[in-house]
């Protein structure tokens, strides 16, 4: 009997103890053993890889930087729609047509919401979309060389910004404006915006070998501001679902006139329905000017082209392609599960979480149940097509994403959280505060049919003291968070680039053996290259030397150039002879007025530089490429204008 | 005896011998492979990337087929000792010829692989050690003589920064193979005649 009760109390006290370390686990997570199993989630030791990828576009530094997760380490910044000084993108003469639009040249832009490549609704790696906000351009990066390969203009457009989007085959990506704008532009009084102006939603196709785009047709819909989009997947592959607000068209004081009413629209585009229409010759060929602007990988040059027009269509040309879903209060982020039943309209101003269900729409839209149209377009009862709603999950909704098990995690920017929540039942089933205001958030794969529902990180829009001050100006905060339990875990806080919107992870394996090492010198057909250093050369054409250069370890060939008159033009042609894994050079000219070239190996680029004052002018090679980096130097003899000495290069001579 | 000699064939497909450079900035390694034909990288540059290297110290570059006279006489050597063998393991076999030439054979192609690696060490130790006087780098030993960068002809060595692996390869092996072959040939003729002549 003694020995009963005392077995009884040690049983109590191992209970008290269990009970005690679990309540410590959840108030705070900062004891030293748990803090240690945090640390060990993340941590990847010296010279190990990460699992995933991350891609966070930049926002206004209008880039697109790699990390990887769960370190939260970066990797790199791949310039898109920004000149970028560091690799002399958009400066070199190769590089510059890339950032030519029909407005002429443009050094910035404000990236937001990069998207991988599918096939079968799955993420296949190949290459990555991002959207350029201001001047409306949509980008695709190679996953090979991590370049950005492609640039194309929309025309019609305004803050390009429910973009960069695909369909489950990569057969479009799709580009919505926010701004609705006069279509075509023409000058007339702003108030009479209201019935007059158009919102451009543009279907670009494309190629499925070479990832080149085209813009297949553009939708002119209503004077709406268009926020965000995503494509429908299995069951709903051939639809396309965009946000709007500001459904009253209001023109001035957004912030007060475009939240009125109750109810704002999602709009859903048939694109299947109105390809086959655009392919039996339906739509119309309007006078537009745009610029598409492509790098050739043999000549490592782009080439910008002006195009004339574009196809549009009139949604009531097309019966039965375009319907309106009234989703309440001015929803932010339009996301659709993995299975592609559930479509999320995350109102920002509403009380309540959304869901629209695609097979009650195509229901209602067979039974012609209609609340009405507008201009043309049918309005389906909200009734109809609700699926659900997550009944007051927090403040200010944005974006939703999913894990592939049935989850859905939406963040909220006003009490600043992530909440998962249930498919189906609606319920809500975990809460984790984020630091601070989270903007976007997201899972790899997680607007695609396969999620791979390990990690969520969120994008913070508010810093405040995450790290060490460094004055008013500061990087954006992310927040990594473990989902493969029942509740979230967060795990790391690291610092971004630039502003980041959306972000598009994926798993490793799927893009890293792909990854290039470097450019072979055999394939490179850059007209002004020099493979060996015999085929170096200085050729003057008129005000114009072209300076036909290589670079190898650790000298330049030629590396002593005379007979340049003030007044000339210098082009540098540089090819980098090495074939060899990580061995860049870089090239810098005193009082160059642009940048330096960062130049791979196999890979010619060309530097201009004006000769502007009598002299001997120096350069290098900016990057530490080997022992005698700091020898790889040479001179530019530069003479008067009208100087008679005749122009000559050498190497190695004394 | 006669696949023994056979497996000599493979000389012409698969690398005799393999060197290997390996460094801090070259976690995969830099290679060579040896054919009886040639040298060629392991991967597609890496004999250029050898040469570059090596020019920092005045290594000459790696020679091409057409600037080493074993590369063509090599080729003819192994052909002849493969047919050699073949007749002479044809001829045992229909008991023409008396199982002692196997041995033969096997001493013949041992005594020319000596040469053969005896050769090869000497362009080691001339590839290794005729440096431009005109280098980047010039470095001395300890003892105050100028560093010589002989590669190993087997095994590893530290050459500095460097580690270098100096192995046989498939080819090799299958000649190495051969030969026990003819050995093997050889002991079983002398047991079989044995037996008979105790008969």
């Amino acid at each position: 009997m003694k020995n009963i009760f005392k077995s009884t109390l040690a049983l109590v006290a191992l209970f008290a103890a269990f009970t005690s370390c679990n309540n410590s686990g959840k108030s705070g997570g900062k004891s030293g053993a748990l803090a240690s199993n945090i640390a060990e989630k993340v941590y990847v030791a010296p010279g190990e890889h990460d699992s995933h990828y991350a891609f966070l576009s930049g926002g206004y530094s209008g880039n697109l930087t790699v990390y990887g997760l769960p370190s939260g380490r970066m990797f790199k910044e791949i310039p898109v729609f920004s000149q970028f000084p560091t690799n002399g993108y958009g400066y070199s003469e190769e590089s510059k047509p890339m950032l030519e639009t029909s407005y002429g040249f443009i050094p910035w832009d404000d990236s937001h919401h990069p998207d991988i490549s599918q096939t079968n609704g799955e993420l296949d790696g190949r290459w990555i979309f991002i959207n350029g906000n201001n001047t409306p351009r949509i980008a695709r990066i190679g996953l090979r060389s991590f370049e950005t390969e492609e640039i194309i203009e929309i025309p019609n457009s305004a803050g390009n910004h429910s973009s960069s989007f695909i369909t489950e085959n990569t057969e479009y990506v799709v580009a919505g404006t926010r701004f609705s704008v006069p279509v075509p532009q023409r000058d007339m009084a702003i108030k009479d915006y209201k019935g007059n102006f158009k919102g451009a939603l543009t279907f670009i196709s494309v190629d499925p070998e070479h990832g080149h785009m085209d813009i297949k047709f553009q939708v002119l819909m209503p004077g709406f501001n268009y926020d965000l989009s995503h494509p429908g997947r299995g069951k709903s592959h051939g639809w396309f679902f965009f946000t709007t607000y500001n459904t009253e068209e209001a023109n001035s004081l957004l912030e007060v006139n475009a939240s009125q009413n109750d109810k704002d629209f999602i709009a859903t585009i048939n694109w299947k329905k109105i390809e086959e229409y655009v392919n039996n010759g339906g739509g119309t060929m309007m006078p537009a000017k745009y610029t598409h602007n492509l790098l050739d990988e043999a000549t490592h040059t782009t080439t910008s082209t002006m195009k004339k027009e574009v196809r549009v269509i009139n949604p009531s040309e097309v019966p039965g392609a375009v319907y309106l879903l009234p989703t309440p209060k001015s929803p932010h982020g339009c996301d659709v599960d993995p299975s592609g039943e559930y479509i999320v309209g995350n109102g920002k101003l509403s009380a309540n979480l959304t869901v629209h269900s695609f097979t009650k729409m195509l229901d209602a839209i067979e039974n012609e149940k209609f609340a009405g149209d507008a201009y043309g377009i049918p309005i389906l009862n909200f009734e109809d097509v609700l699926a659900g709603s997550v009944v007051q999950p927090g403040l200010g909704p944005l974006h939703t994403e999913f894990d592939g098990e049935g989850n859905a995690y939406t963040t909220f920017f006003i009490s600043s959280e992530v909440v998962k929540w249930k498919l189906g039942t609606w319920e809500v089933i975990d809460r984790k505060p984020t630091y601070y205001s989270v903007g976007h958030l997201t899972i790899p794969g997680g607007n695609s049919r396969k999620p791979f529902g390990k990690y969520m990180f969120a994008m913070n829009k508010i810093t405040k003291d995450r790290y060490l001050p460094v004055g008013p100006e500061m990087e954006h905060s992310a927040q990594l968070y473990d989902i493969s339990g029942d509740k979230m875990e967060l795990l790391l806080d690291f610092p971004t680039h630039g502003e980041p919107h959306y972000a598009a992870a994926i798993p490793a394996e799927i893009i890293k053996e792909n990854s290039l090492k470097f450019y072979k010198l055999a394939d490179n057909k850059h007209p002004r290259k020099a493979t060996n250093e015999s085929e170096t050369k200085v050729v003057r054409d008129g005000k114009n030397v072209h300076v036909y250069m290589t670079m190898i370890r650790s000298h330049f060939t030629p590396d002593n150039i005379e007979g340049v008159k003030v007044g000339d033009k210098v082009f540098f042609h540089i090819t980098n002879l090495e074939q060899d894994f990580d061995v860049p050079h870089g090239f810098a000219m005193i009082g160059a007025n642009n940048a330096d070239l960062l130049i791979a190996p196999g890979q010619t680029r060309t530097l201009a530089w004006e000769a502007k004052q009598v002299g001997v002018w120096p350069f290098y090679c900016t990057d530490f490429c080997s022992a005698l980096h700091q020898e790889m130097q040479g001179y530019i003899r530069v003479s008067p204008a009208d100087s008679d000495i005749e122009l000559s290069w050498s190497f190695g001579e004394d | 005896m006669i696949i023994g000699s056979l497996l000599l064939l493979g000389l012409f497909k698969f690398p005799l011998w393999n060197i290997m450079l390996g460094a801090p900035q070259y976690p995969d390694p830099l290679g060579m492979n040896i054919y009886i034909q040639g040298i060629e990288g392991v991967e597609e540059f890496d004999l250029q990337n050898i040469d570059g290297l090596n020019h920092y110290i005045g290594m000459k570059t790696i020679p091409k087929p057409e600037d080493m006279w074993e590369f063509s006489v090599f080729p003819k050597v192994i052909i002849g000792m493969v047919i050699l063998g073949v007749i002479i393991g044809s001829l045992g076999f229909f008991d023409r010829l008396s199982y002692k030439y196997f041995l033969g054979w096997f001493l013949l192609m041992s005594i020319l692989g000596v040469l053969g690696m005896y050769d090869f060490n000497n362009w080691l130790t001339e590839y290794g050690s005729d440096l431009d006087p005109n280098a980047i780098l010039k470095l001395n030993n300890p003892d105050g003589t100028p560093m010589t960068y002989k590669p190993p002809l087997i095994g590893h060595q530290k050459l500095l920064n460097f580690d270098v692996d100096s192995w046989p390869h498939i080819g090799g092996y299958l000649m190495f193979t051969g030969m026990v072959l003819t050995l093997i040939a050889f002991w079983l003729g002398r047991k079989f005649t044995l037996k008979k002549t105790t008969q």
